[in-house]
């Protein structure tokens, strides 16, 4: 049985259709990776699959709770069972990076604080922080800052782990870290990975199947090897890196020249 | 003359909507209350609150005393500048101990709070929207209205009134200064000239007044915190909104429970 499972998923903001119709399983263990090029609608999806934001229409399911109607408690609970790194990592900038790992463990369960103390030293040292909880978020790097969220998102050993754009604002060695640290992290801990990106050779390097997204609806749902030989133009488009409109040199030339000509700049 | 009734119509129920908003606010904030008692309910929130009490209380006493001071002389030099010819120079001790007591002091702590706190409130959940730790929270199981606002409201609610009291007992004393000055009336005589010209109910009237107003303050600071969408302009836009409305709630409330006092009092 599927972890997560999207049907019919229809979202729209002030009228305008953002997800059209989505379908979507994600089984368990597996790496997941939510591609497609800006508005897409990818971040629309990925709130909707935490239970951010209500749909118009359809179900999301994950481990058997439908979220789009269950009741506020039933989300909490399973929502525990789901870390998240969000885009900006989002650490709380009034704690310590220790107290932002610490922070659910303390609220949500009744360990003793030496017990809380060594899971997050554990949990900073997966990510290669060990030696950073008692700084501020403030003193750390973006690639640190990225990697704190992740051990954050791992505090209550979720089963599910959900990346927004993991190598967003990240130089290349410190993204393919993080990749290399995705991968490490679920097979070490075999969780469900959904990540949501737009980078290539992340989302090819991490992924076991791959839901390509275009305009509200998904192009393809497969293994990254299906998609990477797949002949839809839009696919090939978004691999190949083909800008959308390609103006001809002579179309913009002659717009200069007649902009030169114009009353408001011989004047 | 139909667009005109059209606008005010529109903006009627704009504010009617701002005013649900609100109470709906003041619902949830109450209901999470419990949570942020000692003993009962949860130790993190308790902790909130008490930074939150130094925050909006303590750190506020030195300017809201420099501010009642004056206005305390302000009220005592103006009063005798008009009583004075009718011979009545004493009556300057009652004008300030009532005066402050039942309606300058609640005010003016409650201006002095709301350009302090108000602001700062809004701006701290603002921030929190834009940086996605709002989202991070409700993923990670928690109430956002539980963890942000319930500590700051418990934390008004004690502290705003025992501002009102500091306020109210330096504004009396800036009277005595005047009066030492134009009589050289001893400061024994003084206390005992305005214990006898108060009533237990003007310090109570003055109290609830500033309870009320603590509860206002907080509310429109993390509404407007909480509806900030977009990036920092937006959280700037959301400061001076929430200082501006909630400066003119107060004067409306002030005015509400004034009468409502007035009507209720023995004549």
């Amino acid at each position: 049985m599927s972890i997560i499972s999207v049907r019919n998923l229809v979202a729209e903001y002030g009228g305008r259709r953002v997800l059209d119709g989505l379908n979507l399983d994600v089984e368990p263990g597996e790496t997941m990776v939510l591609l497609g090029g800006s508005g897409a609608g990818k971040t629309t999806l990925l709130r909707n699959l935490l239970g951010l934001e209500r749909p118009q229409s359809g179900s999301v399911v994950v481990k058997g709770v439908d979220f789009t109607r269950c009741s506020p408690t039933e989300l909490k609970r399973v929502r525990r069972s789901i870390g998240v790194s969000f885009q900006s990592a989002a650490l709380f900038n009034s704690l310590t990076v220790e107290d932002n790992v610490a922070l659910a463990l303390r609220e949500h369960t009744s360990l003793a604080p030496s017990i809380i103390e060594l899971d997050v030293w554990m949990k900073l040292a997966a990510v290669g922080l060990a030696d950073c909880g008692k700084l501020y978020p403030q003193e750390l790097s973006g690639g640190m800052r990225k990697r704190a969220s992740v051990a954050r998102a791992l505090a209550l050993d979720p089963e599910i782990l959900v990346f927004d754009e993991p190598s967003a604002g990240l130089d290349p060695i410190v993204a393919a870290e993080l990749d290399e640290l995705i991968l490490l992290l679920k097979e070490a801990f075999q969780m469900t990975v959904v990540v949501v990106t737009h980078e290539l050779p992340s989302a090819f390097r991490i992924a076991d199947r791959i839901a390509m997204l275009y305009k509200g609806s998904f192009l393809a749902v497969g293994r990254k090897e299906e998609i990477r030989v797949s002949q839809d133009p839009h696919i090939r488009q978004f691999l190949d890196r083909v800008p959308d409109i390609v103006k001809p040199a002579h179309l913009v030339e002659s717009f200069f020249e007649k902009y030169l000509s114009s009353p408001e700049v011989t004047q | 003359m139909a667009k005109l009734i059209e606008s005010v119509g529109r903006n009627t129920l704009k504010r009617l909507d701002y005013v649900g908003g609100l109470s709906i606010g003041l619902w949830a904030a109450v209901r999470a209350l419990g949570t942020t008692l000692p003993v009962t309910g949860n130790r993190y929130r308790w902790k909130a609150s008490i930074v939150q009490m130094l925050e909006i209380g303590v750190e506020a006493i030195p300017m809201v005393g420099l501010m009642a001071m004056c206005c305390g002389f302000i009220l005592a030099l103006q009063g005798a500048s008009e009583l004075r010819r009718v011979g009545a120079l004493s009556l300057v001790i009652p004008l300030v101990a009532i005066g402050f007591t039942r309606e300058i002091g609640p005010l003016l702590t409650a201006i002095a709070v709301s350009g302090r706190s108000g602001s700062a409130i809004s701006a701290e959940i603002g921030t929190m929207v834009v940086t996605e730790e709002i989202d991070t929270l409700k993923v990670m199981a928690f109430e956002p209205i539980e963890f942000v606002v319930a500590p700051k409201l418990l934390g008004a609610l004690i502290a705003v009134p025992c501002l009102t009291v500091v306020c109210n007992v330096c504004g009396i004393f800036a009277g005595w200064i005047f009066m030492f000055f134009s009589t050289h009336l001893g400061l024994k005589l003084y206390v005992h000239e305005v214990l006898e010209s108060l009533v237990l109910r003007d310090v109570v009237s003055g109290l609830i007044k500033s309870i009320a107003f603590a509860a206002i303050i907080v509310l429109v600071g993390c509404l407007e915190g909480f509806q900030v969408r977009g990036g920092p302009e937006a959280v700037g836009r959301s400061t001076t909104a929430a200082v501006v409305k909630s400066t003119f709630l107060v004067i409306v409330a002030d005015m509400f429970f004034t009468a409502i006092f007035y009507f209720t009092g023995k004549h």
